[in-house]
């Protein structure tokens, strides 16, 4: 086989387990279903962390920024116009009139994500290490403060309410599958393997004529429209309110990332797969239920302790996560 | 925007609490070469014990026993459980897993005591005014700055009067190093997480005068705008760390009051778009003027 057609199966591993999770979640009843879709929705947010965090080694605390305005751009432009001076009696001019489609929304969401990815990253790129961790940190701060109280542009402090709930397993499913293609191909091209090669050894890099600067902008930038992207299919699967892209949704994406293993996409998309798992069944667990006989009824709550115990001991026996970073291959 | 003297002595009285909340982090990360997010965590537990206290009745020395015992024993436990298998793995992974400490912990006081809290009104009579020549000024805020400097100065002390302080200060200038020439590792940096923990129970006291209801959340904000004036001071050496922490206590505690509501609901804005321009700046931090510079 040639070596372009062996490279090829290391996309074919992530878009399995996205397929399969999408199909378990056609067999479960409608009400267990939701879960799945939103373990779907996680997968596009942690491969959006992927793109830039496992491809340039720099941390980034930001990306549910541009979730957050994905989500904002989507939900405002498919309330219906007949709403909005009811739900969101603040709003600009130029948005209450507007409205858009399910897809058209998708699309202006990657837009408005890539777009602010990008005005942040011109400045803050240049940035690495704990200072890049921190500057990141205060873009999220920074959007959620922005978002929470200007009403001109979204709801403010409410929930979103009456955006149509177009984000059921089939959207989530295909979108997932789209953001694992996109950060494939990302990762394939030259940007990526120049971007790889400088958090690898950024000296090296430099010295054959990589710009560490250049390529962490267009890291950021593509993982800031897969960002947006995610964040418009997550307002289109529940009512979504400030506070529910804001820092539990960032804990949760990294610890997602860290645990499936930062340095691949397969890593990714595992850690998310299973660390929605695990989180699911032990919320459901919250309110009863039974396992090989047993019945289970654990005291609400304990889902993110569990959530919070297995990160932490994934960091500390396996550092490079559970797929050690590495993409899955059947041939060499 | 109008400043009065209450104003600013509540932005002194907060920018010396973050002082020692900066210290209490500056220390670990000296050592450890870890940024330790779940430090307000810890301050967390801490005030839950004040809380638990002041609502059994007990008396005040009770309460503050109760919360240095419980801030140290997280301390120490987090130290053995995570910090030290983690040594030695990049920063970015030792930042993530503290996140998740951080995470563990407040939803086990979640779990434990509810979303809507506790009140620890043990020590809240110092939230009375002093007059001092016509201006009222509240007790805790001259409370916090004197406690804060006493803290500083017996940190000081031990730092540069002592054996194991003079070993310290050589582990977080180069931990391998120092190693080698004898430097116990363990030793040092249990001392470094203790008086951590120290600081950590000092700052719960204090922090529950200000704001008696403690929720799981407690101190999760103020960590986080420590966290970026440390950052923003320079991590790596202890005095600007300190003064960071300091300056963003001081503005934020000085701005929050003096700007009027619809103004100051803007203030995470602000203070974070400065962080940001300060870290673009100056990279390696805003007090720290070493000229070492970062070598291949």
């Amino acid at each position: 086989m040639s070596r372009r057609l062996l490279a090829y199966q290391e996309v074919v591993a992530p878009t399995v387990l996205v397929a399969v999770a999408a199909l378990l979640g056609t067999l479960v009843s409608f009400s267990t279903q939701t879960y799945f879709t939103d373990t779907l929705v996680k997968v596009a947010i942690v491969i959006a962390l992927y793109v830039f965090i496992g491809n340039s080694g720099v941390l980034s605390f930001g990306h549910v920024a541009f979730v957050a305005l994905g989500a904002w751009a989507a939900g405002v432009l498919t309330v219906p116009v007949s709403e909005k001076p009811a739900t969101m009696p603040n709003l600009a001019h130029f948005l209450l009139h507007r409205h858009v489609g399910n897809v058209t929304s998708l699309v202006v969401a990657a837009i408005v994500g890539g777009i602010a990815a990008l005005l942040v990253g011109v400045p803050l790129m240049r940035l690495s290490g704990l200072a890049a961790g921190i500057a990141t940190f205060a873009v999220l701060e920074i959007t959620h403060n922005l978002l929470q109280y200007e009403e001109k542009v979204g709801p403010g402090l409410n929930t979103f309410s009456s955006v149509p709930e177009t984000t059921g397993l089939r959207q989530a499913g295909i979108g997932a599958v789209v953001c694992v293609i996109v950060a494939f191909f990302y990762a394939r091209s030259r940007f990526g393997r120049l971007l790889r090669a400088t958090r690898e050894d950024d000296a090296a890099a430099r010295a054959v004529g990589a710009s560490v600067y250049r390529q962490r902008l267009i890291a950021f930038t593509v993982s800031g429209v897969i960002a947006g992207f995610a964040g418009g299919l997550y307002v289109h699967l529940l009512p979504v309110q400030i506070d529910s892209v804001y820092l539990d949704l960032t804990f949760i994406t990294l610890a997602m990332l860290v645990v499936g293993g930062s340095g691949s996409l397969f890593g990714a998309v595992v850690g998310a797969l299973a660390v929605s798992a695990l989180d699911s069944w032990l919320s459901v667990a919250e309110n009863g239920t039974s396992l090989l006989g047993w019945h289970i009824d654990l005291p609400s709550g304990s889902a993110e302790i569990v959530v919070g115990v297995v990160m932490a001991a994934v960091l500390i026996l396996r550092p490079n996560g559970i797929t050690n970073g590495r993409e899955l291959r059947l041939w060499r | 925007m109008t400043v009065t003297w209450q104003n600013l002595a509540d932005g002194v009285a907060l920018g010396a609490i973050y002082a020692l909340m900066a210290v209490g982090i500056g220390l670990v990360f000296g050592v450890l070469r870890l940024v330790n997010f779940a430090y307000g965590q810890l301050i967390m537990a801490g005030a839950f014990a004040l809380a638990i206290s002041s609502q059994h009745g007990w008396p005040l020395w009770v309460g503050i026993v109760l919360c240095f015992a419980t801030v140290l024993v997280l301390s120490v436990a987090m130290d053995y459980l995570v910090f030290r298998p983690l040594r030695g793995h990049s920063p970015a992974v030792m930042l993530v897993a503290t996140f998740a400490v951080a995470f563990l912990l407040e939803n086990g006081a979640l779990m434990k005591f509810g979303a809507l809290g506790k009140i620890a009104t043990s020590v809240a009579s110092l939230n009375r005014p002093w007059t001092l020549g016509g201006v009222e000024i509240r007790k805790i805020s001259i409370v916090a700055v004197i406690v804060t400097v006493v803290c500083l100065f017996l940190l000081y002390l031990l730092l540069e009067r002592t054996e194991i302080g003079l070993q310290m200060r050589a582990a977080s200038m180069d931990s391998a190093t120092a190693r080698m020439l004898g430097v116990r590792a363990n030793r040092v940096i249990t001392l470094a997480v203790l008086i951590s923990g120290v600081f950590a129970a000092v700052v719960a006291i204090m922090l529950t005068v200000q704001t008696p209801l403690v929720t799981p959340d407690f101190a999760l904000r103020d960590t986080i705008v420590v966290l970026a004036g440390v950052v923003v001071g320079g991590l790596n050496r202890p005095i600007p760390a300190t003064l960071g922490g300091f300056a963003i206590g001081f503005a934020t505690g000085v701005l929050g009051g003096a700007l009027p509501s619809n103004q100051s609901q803007y203030l995470p804005t602000f203070v974070f778009a400065v962080v940001i321009l300060v870290l673009l700046v100056r990279p390696r931090g805003l007090f720290d003027f070493s000229k070492t510079v970062e070598r291949v």
